[in-house]
């Protein structure tokens, strides 16, 4: 059964639609992404799902509950890292323990036991200043699952990252997801991204922005990195690459 | 270590032009260039701040204490009109033309009413001085609370996290920077506007010291209180520096 459903999802921004009759699955462990360009109502769907804002129309469940414009449900993980900056990485990371109302100490214990397998050994007492930009993104992702291990909807989380960075946070992306199965929708409009990490891809398009079509990557999981540069993959991107030129908002 | 030396520098440079100006006003009134009785000289104003010690410390305290119940009501009614103003946009804008007119208002104009309001004893002073200082502070703390990231308000929203969280999680920390900075003013405004107040009456302080000595001709004392007030000031100031910088430990570790 899927997580997360979203049914059917309508809204306008200023008497303009936005996004129009968007319907998407989520299946447990399953990282789904939504492939297409800046602006074409990704966030404005990601505000919806998060409980940030009402759909006009639709509606968005999670295990089968309704929880349309209910924020505190599903965490989200943006392109800025969103870090406090007057606040250590692990009071940081702590935080949605603390708002649940658990205590600090004890919000400090549960954080703690996932600096390790997020690569953020020794970062425990630091200043998020104190840390690159690829740690800072590891941190934020840990405080999105340390809110929720269910869902998470990470938005372009790793596109203000420099090429280097970004291919090594892949590589540590790919393997904490394989011990933490962190059922996801991910935000992105870089194809090489979209492909290497995600179970399914699906393609955002038009204004008002439709899932126009949804691509299976079925290459299986863990994936190594060289699986970016292997025939099938071109062909994967080569498709996708395709649909989108001959999706309705192009033409 | 390299850090450091260009900061001990400037004050070396400070210091030394400091010192110039001391010197050169030795130079010009020890030389009989100018009169010593209209301008005493720098080591004149020396001898008569150690003969006048005694009496400047009580002076001192009475100042410093009207200053300091007037800074810490100025401050918290500062940080409640920040509080409610963010808070609620329709008392925001009813009450930000009020705060800005409060300060267009000279200190010296309305003094003398206060002293005829209020009488000769603590209150007027510390009326005075919380007009004065509740601005830097009020300003300070909404430009705060006011230029939070909305995306990390949003966030927390997401998390499930109420009005009071987001405010304690992120409007507060994010506006102590621009509260410090308010302080700072604010507690060199205490020390100015409790003398200025002592100046129209009163039985004690630094203000009514000076007004004496000036009928007294005494300008080697006029200007030995001068500059402990200023002292003051800067130690208030410098203070103020501290308590920031203990309370902000994450600007110190950059």
């Amino acid at each position: 059964m899927a997580i997360l459903k979203v049914d059917g999802v309508t809204k306008s921004f200023q008497g303009s639609k936005i996004i129009e009759h968007v319907s998407l699955e989520l299946r447990e462990g399953e990282l789904v992404s939504l492939l297409g360009v800046s602006g074409g109502g990704k966030t404005t769907l990601f505000n919806i799902i998060a409980g940030l804002s009402q759909p006009e129309e639709g509606k968005v469940f999670l295990d089968g509950l309704d929880i349309t414009g209910k924020p505190g449900q599903i965490s989200y993980m943006l392109q800025k890292d969103l870090l406090l900056p007057y606040r250590t990485v692990e009071d940081n990371v702590a935080l949605p323990l603390l708002i649940r109302g658990i205590k600090k100490s004890e919000a400090r214990r549960q954080a703690s036991q996932y600096f390790e397998k997020f690569g953020l050994e020794g970062t425990q007492k630091k200043y998020p200043s104190q840390l690159s930009g690829g740690m800072k993104q590891r941190a934020a992702l840990l405080r999105t699952y340390l809110f929720s291990a269910r869902v998470a909807l990470l938005d372009e989380p790793f596109s203000a990252l420099d090429m280097l960075t970004k291919s090594a946070i892949h590589d540590w992306y790919l393997q904490v997801m394989e011990s933490i199965r962190l059922s996801t929708l991910f935000v992105t409009h870089d194809i090489d991204e979209a492909i290497l990490l995600s179970d399914r891809v699906c393609l955002l398009t038009g204004r008002p922005g439709q899932i126009t079509k949804e691509i299976q990557i079925r290459t299986p999981r863990p994936r190594k990195k060289d699986f970016a540069l292997s025939e099938q993959f071109l062909e994967y991107k080569r498709q996708i690459l395709h649909d989108l030129e001959n999706s309705p908002g192009n033409r | 270590m390299t850090k450091k030396s260009p900061n001990i520098t400037n004050k070396l440079y400070s210091c030394s032009a400091v010192f110039a100006v001391l010197l050169i006003w030795q130079f010009i009134t020890g030389a009989g260039i100018v009169d010593a009785f209209l301008l005493p000289s720098p080591l004149g104003v020396a001898k008569a701040f150690f003969t006048e010690f005694p009496a400047l410390m009580g002076h001192s305290l009475t100042t410093l204490s009207e200053a300091f119940i007037g800074l810490g009501l100025g401050v918290f009614l500062g940080f409640f009109m920040a509080l409610i103003m963010d808070r609620f946009e329709i008392l925001y804008q009813a009450f930000y033309p009020l705060v800005i007119l409060t300060q267009t208002v000279p200190t010296v104009a309305i003094a003398p009413l206060l002293v005829l309001w209020f009488g000769y004893e603590m209150a007027p002073k510390i009326i005075l001085i919380v007009i004065t200082t509740f601005f830097p502070i009020t300003i300070g703390l909404l430009t705060g609370f006011r230029s939070a990231d909305p995306d990390a308000i949003s966030l927390l929203r997401a998390m499930g996290a109420g009005q009071g969280q987001i405010f304690f999680y992120i409007k507060l920390p994010g506006a102590l920077g621009q509260f410090f900075s308010g302080l700072r003013i604010s507690a060199s405004y205490a020390v100015v506007g409790a003398v200025i107040s002592e100046w129209l009456g009163g039985f004690g302080g630094l203000g009514v010291y000076m007004t004496r000595v000036k009928k007294a001709f005494s300008f080697d004392k006029m200007f030995a209180v001068i500059f402990l007030v200023s002292a003051i000031s800067l130690l208030l100031m410098n203070g103020v520096e501290l308590l920031q910088k203990f309370c902000m430990p994450w600007n110190r570790r950059e």
